[in-house]
């Protein structure tokens, strides 16, 4: 099939973007998105124009690299990573709108590619349970029920894309941020350091520049693994019970 | 005089000094008490460079730093949360005889070096498997959610064919887990600013100072910059190079310029013909393919694998009787059938797309049916059992797996070569050290389901951790050295030179189509099946290719920016060098072993047919020069625990 | 503990939420009250005579009125000034917008903030009009609420202003009511439905039943 592309170009962080348009023809349904884009790529390349830069890796929907919003939908029309998404969601003669993830605290650094690094400084403030090598307790030690395995199991499936800031109006990361707080905070392990993760977690959210949540359920739509709404929910009250708690000490 | 690359040189056998004697279950503790401590104190003045965060590389940073090292780390993507590890599926294995079924630490190290078709080291084999235990306990410290069952202890389950349950998984997605495990107490060590972290950041070369590592040179992949950092020790846990094949499940930019910048600078290569190719992944569709999907190898154990009977039958699945249908695994493997080891499997694939029965676009692919099992345990057990592979399968291709039969075929997977290590995990370079998929160490020649995921976390969390002390203490480096050192000076001309070289060119091909056309190549003369004849078509053929890149390729672009093609066709140069030695390394093997089949050394019923008395040694390259002969270093398999054995699954 | 909870997002989301429950409260009372309007000039001015004496003997007359007053004002000043500056920061994390628009969340989850200045205007003139009656179309009459209303809804303007303000208070508690209850981590899958339910028809019966006192007026049902 033939496309028409209208695509986000920015020569760098400082530069001014606009969008560009691209004819891509001979496009096969079975491509995946990505395929597509190596097609024009390849086609700028040998017309001694500058490609497409665009972030990807696994090409499996697991690594979270991919991160591209099209004709308006982070990751596009299906519930998936871009890479995951096949060019038979589109028709012969569509023109597609590709634009790179929009939030303050994602500053594009190429066409569209940006910085998600603020991400990393989230899960570094607190999202993890500090257990040294070597100082683990036989495993069977702490049973955990089942119901807490699963649930605890389903927020750690994030792949910190981004997709939820990309999608939010607000651009808010509460969705990111509570993923993991949900998964930690769910199991015992992470008791000890249940009301820190969660104080300091959305401290540092705040820090980046992400904005607020105004329950839009923007996230949770486009979140290509079902983070669901409610992990939002959950971290308010975790957010809430440790204000309390830290305030009695 | 080069050498025509066929004809190598034989230099002095190789020998792992590091391994302690005496009873192999006691190895060990004999190591680690005989290794030089750092005073704590002291750590903090030694830097270690790491390089790469996947499940080795996040493990050792996060490991060191606490231990109290300044580590310094770099990782090509983003953060490094992203690190391929994270697309690991099947699960980890672990000798905790939760199930009472017989397994062991012994059992363990038996199946690996078996399964590894005796050309792994037994030392290293029984560490990885004593160590599998503590991996567990210090994951699950972690947080990382593994299957449970409802009394709220850990699931586990059988895996790759083994007759312990011994795989502990979370869903379709254990590396992921673990992976963030690893990340999360990497990021805590960032956050105490012990790990010095350098994400979208690649290493170009390495630098060496008085025959040790001492550094590495990298590019900033956002300005383009190359700097130079260094350390008292450098650790390679940069992955495998299945990406020399262009289509494999790797992640597009997993790559092997690390190791292969550290082979040019004198670190030995060890096994590279030793890959391994996965039966179960989703064919290609045409041209266009970038990658491909690995599907759990779980499928075998209800689908049945068929081609048609007659060569060219076009006919749709459900339109071929049953009495058309020949279920090859069946057939040939009674016994096995359809679960017939990795190896077996995709060879008979290959064998039957061969003969020109394969289905599906090209004729590469045969078909995995599930037909019986919805009769047998019906939809919704299929359902339960296998949904999300199924969901997955048809987002990719848009054929229901629950109405036509899938399709699949063998793909590159994993690579069980790499860089010759000791049993510190030390390279040929003092200081160098080499971790997780980028060492050659413990799968010998096939590496078993779920061991990969235990094998890079033991080196990270507990071998080189302990290894590398013993190191630093002995290897005080009193003298600071800086970008203005000689050697660093002139590693950072070479990798400037050769970037602008490759700008230079501005030729009519790009770095896509080489890395296309040097894969295929590799795809079929070193692939599922290797000849003679093949691999010397493709050691004429590659240096071709070579001389082509450099007159063709077209970069665009410049260096002080943002440059993905860049990125690539750095990383093609080097796929053009380690080809060859692949190539070379698979033409000298004259035997068949694990991953690496050679049609000439078969049994009469087809199957692989080792030769222990000539080739039972690690081969360990040592690069001479681009396209020249390279030099070959044996190190001498002895098994004093496991006898080495034929294996047969008729 | 104070400093915490201003300074977080999610803390001052938190006063918004609190705020916004304390007038939702309120308005069930009022709605009650003013319902009293359909059963004559009596008992509603009797009613609104009540407001000043409940509480006594322990309260002084109006004591408990001016209480109510206080907590309200407060409670408006932390709805608004929160939600200002939420507002703020959420503009700001999202500095250019997409090329290609796409609007995707419910009418009544866009419209919160302009909604919300509407109300915010229409409390004014409610004030200025029936309280102070500063802004009274003919002649207000202190302790004749009854009468004041009526003249109010005489007027065309009264009623548009009254009605819209009231269509857009019905939109602001449909997401409002099941937003706070997110803030506050009472939500939960199994509670989802019922708090979207109980959220929609607090929202009906609110607008319905002060939308009826204007309607009342001018079918005539209220003179």
């Amino acid at each position: 099939m033939k496309l028409t592309l209208r695509v986000w170009r920015q020569k760098n962080a400082d530069a001014e973007g606009t969008m560009s348009t691209y004819e891509v023809d001979g496009i096969s349904s079975d491509m995946s998105f990505l395929e597509m884009l190596d097609t024009l790529n390849e086609e700028l390349i040998l017309k001694g124009e500058d490609p497409v830069a665009f972030d990807h890796d696994c090409r499996e929907g697991i690594c979270g690299a991919c991160s591209l919003v099209i004709n308006g939908d982070a990751h596009g029309p299906e519930r998936t990573t871009t890479c995951q998404l096949h060019m038979r969601s589109f028709k012969d003669g569509d023109t597609i709108d590709i634009e790179p993830w929009r939030a303050s605290a994602f500053p594009v650094i190429k066409d569209l590619v940006v910085d998600r690094s603020a991400f990393d400084r989230i899960i570094q403030s607190g999202g993890y349970i500090t257990a040294p090598t070597g100082s683990a307790p036989e495993a069977h030690a702490t049973p955990v029920p089942k119901p807490d395995a699963d649930l605890a199991f389903e927020h750690a499936e994030c792949i910190g894309c981004g997709a939820c800031v990309a999608a939010c109006p607000n651009g808010a990361a509460m969705l990111f941020t509570s993923a993991k707080i949900n998964h930690l905070n769910t199991l015992p392990q992470g008791a000890p350091e249940r009301e820190t993760r969660v104080l300091d977690m959305v401290a540092q959210m705040d820090e980046e520049g992400f904005g607020g949540c105004t329950l839009t359920g923007e996230c949770a739509t486009a979140c290509p693994k079902g983070i669901p709404l409610m992990s939002i929910t959950s971290m308010n009250k975790e957010w809430l019970r440790a204000t309390r708690k830290v305030a009695k000490r | 005089m080069s050498a025509e690359y066929v004809d190598y040189a034989t230099g002095e056998p190789i020998a792992d000094t590091k391994a302690p004697s005496g009873p192999v279950n006691e190895r060990w503790d004999t190591r680690r008490f005989e290794a030089k401590l750092v005073n704590p104190a002291n750590r903090r003045k030694h830097t270690v460079i790491v390089v790469g965060t996947g499940l080795a590389g996040g493990s050792a940073g996060a490991t060191l730093a606490e231990q109290g090292y300044h580590v310094v780390q770099f990782c090509y993507q983003d953060s490094p949360r992203r690190a391929h590890s994270i697309a690991a599926q099947g699960g980890i294995n672990a000798a905790k005889n939760y199930r009472n079924d017989g397994d062991s630490v012994y059992r363990l190290f038996y199946d690996t070096v078996k399964g590894g078709d005796f050309r792994a080291r037994e030392s290293n084999v029984h560490r990885l498997a004593q160590i599998s235990v503590e991996i567990i306990d210090q994951c699950v410290a972690q947080g990382v959610p593994f299957a449970r069952e409802y009394g709220g202890l850990l699931d586990t389950r059988s895996f790759g064919g083994v007759q312990v349950s011994r795989t502990f998984y979370a869903r379709g997605q254990t590396g992921q887990q673990l992976l963030l495990g690893a990340y999360q107490a990497l990021s805590r060590q960032i956050a105490a600013g012990n790990v010095e972290m350098h994400p979208r950041t690649e290493m170009l070369d390495l630098i060496i100072v008085d025959g040790k590592a001492r550094g590495i040179v990298a590019r900033d992949l956002i300005t383009g910059k190359i700097s130079t950092y260094f350390a008292d020790a450098v650790v390679l846990a940069s992955g495998g190079y299945g990406n020399v094949f262009y289509l494999s499940t790797n992640a597009m930019n997993s790559n092997a310029t690390a190791i292969w910048r550290a082979h040019r600078r004198g670190a030995y290569f060890a096994n590279p013909c030793f890959t391994q190719i996965h039966p179960t992944c989703i064919p290609r569709t045409g041209d266009h393919q970038s990658k491909l999907t690995l599907m759990s190898e779980s499928l075998r154990n209800d689908g049945r694998i068929w081609v048609p009977k007659a060569k060219g039958d076009t006919r749709p699945a459900n339109q071929i009787p049953e009495d058309e249908r020949d279920y090859y695994l069946e057939r040939i493997y009674p016994s096995f059938g359809n679960l017939v080891p990795r190896d077996i499997a995709s060879r008979a694939a290959k064998n039957v797309c061969d003969e020109g029965r394969g289905v599906g676009p090209g004729g590469q692919g045969v078909y995995l049916d599930f037909a019986d099992a919805i009769k047998r345990m019906g939809r919704k057990a299929v359902e339960a059992k296998y949904g999300n592979l199924f969901d997955m399968y048809q987002r990719i291709t848009d054929e229901d797996p629950y109405q036509v039969p899938m399709r699949i075929y063998p793909a590159v997977h994993y690579t069980m070569g790499g860089l010759w290590v000791d049993y510190d995990l030390q390279t040929t370079i003092p200081g160098l050290f080499a971790i997780g998929e980028a060492n050659f160490s413990d799968h010998g020649a096939n590496r078993l389901g779920a061991s990969a995921l235990m094998q890079g976390l033991a080196d990270g969390y507990f071998v080189l951790p302990a290894t590398i002390n013993d190191y630093l203490a002995r290897n005080p480096h009193k003298d600071e050295i800086d970008a203005s050192h000689p050697a660093a000076v002139e590693t950072v001309r070479e990798t400037e030179d050769r970037l602008a070289r490759l700008l230079a060119v501005d030729g009519d091909r790009t770095p896509d189509s080489f890395h296309r056309e040097v894969g295929e190549l590799m795809w079929e003369f070193c692939g599922m099946a290797r000849t003679d004849t093949g691999l010397r078509k493709a050691l004429e053929r590659i240096p071709q290719i070579r001389e082509e890149f450099w007159r063709r390729i077209k970069v665009p672009g410049t260096g002080e920016e943002f440059n993905q093609s860049l990125e690539k066709a750095n990383r093609i140069v080097d796929y053009l060098e380690l080809a060859e030695l692949m190539c070379l390394d698979a033409l000298h093997r004259a035997e068949s072993c694990g991953g690496h089949f050679r049609e000439e050394s078969q049994t009469p019923d087809g199957e692989a047919a080792r030769r222990d008395d000539e080739f039972g040694y690690a081969a360990a390259w040592e690069f001479t020069g681009t396209g020249q002969a390279p030099t070959l270093h044996k190190e001498d398999l002895v098994f004093e625990y496991v006898h080495p054995t034929q294996r047969s699954y008729a | 503990m104070a400093r915490t909870v201003w300074d977080s997002s999610v803390g001052k989301k938190t006063v918004m939420a609190v705020s916004g429950v304390i007038m939702l409260l309120y308005l069930v009372a009022h709605v009650i009250g003013n319902l009293k309007i359909f059963f004559g000039a009596g008992e509603f001015n009797h009613y609104a005579h009540w407001l000043r004496t409940v509480g006594e003997p322990f309260m002084h007359y109006e004591w408990t009125l001016w209480l109510i007053r206080v907590v309200l004002v407060v409670a408006v000043v932390a709805h608004a000034v929160s939600a200002y500056q939420l507002s703020r920061r959420d503009i700001k994390a999202r500095p250019s917008k997409y090329v290609h628009k796409k609007p995707k969340a419910s009418y009544a989850t866009r419209t919160m903030r302009w909604g919300g200045i509407i109300l915010a205007l229409f409390i004014v003139w409610h004030i200025l009009d029936l309280t102070t009656g500063t802004v009274h179309s003919g002649g207000f009459q202190e302790g004749h609420p009854y009468q004041n209303v009526v003249d109010t809804f005489s007027t065309w303007y009264g009623n548009v202003i009254y009605i819209v303000a009231m269509l857009a208070l019905g939109l602001h508690i449909q997401h409002g009511f099941w937003s706070a209850a997110q803030t506050l981590g009472v939500g939960s899958r199994t509670r989802d439905r019922a708090l979207k339910t109980t959220g929609n028809v607090l929202a009906l019966l609110l607008t319905a039943g002060f939308i009826a006192v204007p309607v009342g007026v001018m079918t005539g049902v209220v003179s």
